[in-house]
């Protein structure tokens, strides 16, 4: 490479038509470089026209001289060194290679990435050694042996995985006990209890958890009536039992989840028959009314019956008193009252046949049955 | 570099070709496979195999060995696995439709046998599918409707687990669980005499209830007309004849009297008792 850098660099100074050995800066490092030094160092000192080769200067001269085409050409491979048009790596101290050096760069690289773990105030990490469970290790900076001797799967463990079953808005009709339907649907939340487990012993566990959920709900469902799955004291009976039964399950899958909770968050009767659930509620409220009214009819009637039992102790409070006087004086009042009111005619007694004009006497077309009977009582009353 | 080469070449070689070797003569057996080693096609050994209640860490797991090119490992998965069952219409013994959603969980205890049987687990899956669907609709054809949605479908489950089971030994697998996932009414005549019971029960709730609110009605107005009437009786009952009295006094005042027009005629005759001072005393 060198003799052909060299050899490239002549060929163009000699169609320049200069000396080779002309006014070359030659930083380079090549043999040639060395034999350029002495007269490009000779020009170095004052400022210079950054577009003139450095050697190119003669000491005598003060003016800036301006660049020619040929200058410009002249020094292109001078700068670029004889390595040829492509760049290299600069040389290791003492002139041996960078091989081993980038080997343990690599190597300290891969040990570091490989052994050095950091895991999460959450997450706990599974380390296998060619593929064996050796241990488990918490929260924190950890070191392991590098990547094929160990393995670290780091999983979040604390926090709280949470599926909705099912997925959206869907209708999810389930069968209770009493054959009936309801439209269910519900979260489940739960962590890792065991990672070990976890990640070991079942093929999927979250697909597991969710099938499990899906069986356990089901099974206490279908234990349950519709009103029992419908109403609030059953829905948190349905819950407890559902959490009790997945754990129940998954345990004896030996899953390590723990099933941190079961929430119904949505229990309705399926839309087709909402209808008739309506209906209940309104004919609940239809009773409620008709009691209402009743109640207060009933009201109405005792305060009535009451207040008139008052008036009437009251009076013979008083009557008792003194019932001659008493008697009499209502007596002639409620006369004057009825008398003072209507027509009065006076016939007398004793061989006169009394006329009566009944259609002049009565101007209005009331029942004559009205004023017959009313002779009686009041006779009656005088009594 | 070369020269390196040059004086060393046959170590390289010969290390080159120990890698190799050492490479492919070992494997790595993670904790959730177990391997079977196949020499010629025959199973020599079985590595991780499942035993009960193994703690992780003491099992089989980890680096183990092999003659190259001679030996072939055939990996089997040592976790529980599932069947999914395809959602399918059982027919009840009162022949009752039913659609049946189902799963069950199995994990190969015999390598060796599954390898020779089945040979991966996928197919393993697949054998096992249709002997599933058979059981479980053999075992819930025998069953009431009623039976297989609430308790018995416990002892229903375990009948078809040990019939399952018994099916999945001859490939190596133990069957640890069978769950209905899902028993639907299947869409169609059935949902809809389903919900159409369900109306009729509701309409029966809304009509008791009217009834019932109608029947308290009509018992709270008769008790206060009856708390009416002793309230009356009591204070009445003091002296009926001045009650009498009173009354009709309240009454004539009612029938008589308060009218705008003087609409009533009254005849008296002198001898009334009303008139009696009138006709100059006595």
């Amino acid at each position: 490479m060198r003799t052909m850098g060299g050899s490239v660099k002549d060929a163009i100074l000699a169609m320049a038509g200069k000396s080779p050995w002309g006014s070359s800066p030659g930083q380079g490092g090549g043999p040639e470089g060395d034999d350029t030094r002495g007269e490009a160092g000779g020009g170095g000192e004052k400022p210079r026209n950054p577009w003139l080769p450095g050697g190119s200067d003669e000491p005598g001269t003060t003016g800036r001289k301006a660049a020619n085409i040929e200058d410009l050409f002249r020094n292109r491979p001078g700068k670029r060194g004889p390595g040829g048009n492509f760049p290299r790596l600069p040389q290791a101290p003492g002139g041996r290679s960078w091989l081993p050096l980038i080997g343990v760069g690599v190597a300290s690289l891969w040990l570091l990435l490989g052994s050095v773990h950091q895991i999460g105030p959450k997450e706990e990490g599974i380390v296998t050694t060619f593929g064996q469970y050796s241990r488990t290790m918490g929260p924190g900076l950890k070191l392991t042996a590098p990547w094929p001797i160990q393995k670290v799967e780091i999983e979040d463990v604390t926090s709280i995985r949470t599926d909705t079953i099912p997925e959206g808005e869907a209708e999810k009709l389930m069968l209770t006990g009493d054959q009936n339907l309801v439209d269910l649907s519900y979260i489940v939340r739960w962590n890792i209890k065991d990672l070990k487990l976890h990640t070991f012993q079942l093929a999927n566990p979250d697909e597991t958890v969710q099938q499990v959920a899906e069986a356990a709900m089901r099974a206490t469902i279908a234990e349950v009536t519709l009103d029992q799955a419908l109403s609030g004291a059953g829905r948190a009976q349905v819950e407890q039992s559902v959490r009790t039964r997945m754990q129940a399950l998954l345990d004896a899958y030996r899953s390590g989840v723990a099933v941190q909770g079961v929430e119904i968050k949505k229990a309705d009767p399926p839309t087709a028959v909402v209808d008739a659930f309506r209906e209940v509620l309104a004919a609940q409220q239809d009773a409620q009314s008709d009691i209402n009214r009743a109640r207060a009819w009933a009201e109405q009637v005792t305060a009535r019956a009451e207040g008139e039992a008052e008036a009437f102790d009251k009076v013979y409070a008083q009557y008792r008193l003194a019932p001659e006087v008493t008697r009499r004086r209502m007596y002639y009042e409620t006369m004057e009252r009825v008398l003072s009111q209507t027509d009065k005619t006076i016939v007398e007694t004793g061989g006169v046949v009394p006329y009566l004009p009944l259609p002049e006497v009565r101007k209005s077309t009331k029942p004559p049955s009205a004023s017959a009977s009313a002779s009686s009582p009041t006779s009656q009353g005088g009594r | 570099m070369d020269a390196i080469w040059q004086s060393y070449k046959a170590w390289i070689i010969a290390g080159g070709v120990l890698l190799v070797l050492v490479w492919s003569s070992l494997f790595v057996v993670p904790e959730t496979e177990q391997a079977v080693v196949l020499r010629n096609g025959r199973p020599v050994t079985v590595v991780n195999k499942f035993r009960p209640n193994q703690d992780f860490g003491q099992t089989g797991a980890g680096i183990w060995y092999r003659l190259p090119i001679i030996d072939r490992v055939v990996s089997v998965s040592k976790q529980v696995l599932d069947v999914d069952m395809q959602r399918q219409e059982v027919l009840s013994r009162d022949q009752r439709r039913l659609e049946v959603d189902a799963y069950a969980r199995f994990r190969v205890i015999d390598p060796v046998r599954m390898v020779q049987t089945a040979g991966s687990t996928e197919r393993l899956e697949e054998q096992l599918r249709p002997i599933l669907n058979s059981v479980l609709r053999q075992q819930l054809g025998t069953r009431n409707f009623q039976a297989l949605l609430t308790a018995e479908r416990g002892a229903a489950m375990d009948q078809i687990r040990s019939g399952l089971d018994k099916e999945a030994r001859e490939y190596g697998a133990q069957v640890i669980d069978v769950r209905i996932k899902r028993a639907d009414l299947p869409p169609g005549p059935s949902l809809e005499t389903a919900y159409t019971r369900m109306q009729t029960a509701r309409k029966q709730e809304s009509d008791t209830i009217r009834a019932q609110g109608q029947k308290q009605a009509q018992i709270i107005r008769a008790e206060a007309e009856a708390t009416a009437s002793k309230t009356y009786a009591d204070a009445f009952n003091k002296d009926p004849q001045f009650y009498d009295f009173y009354r009709a006094m309240q009454s004539y005042d009612t029938v008589f009297s308060g009218q705008s027009e003087k609409d009533t005629s009254i005849v008296l005759s002198p001898d009334n008792e009303y008139l009696r001072q009138f006709r100059g005393g006595r």
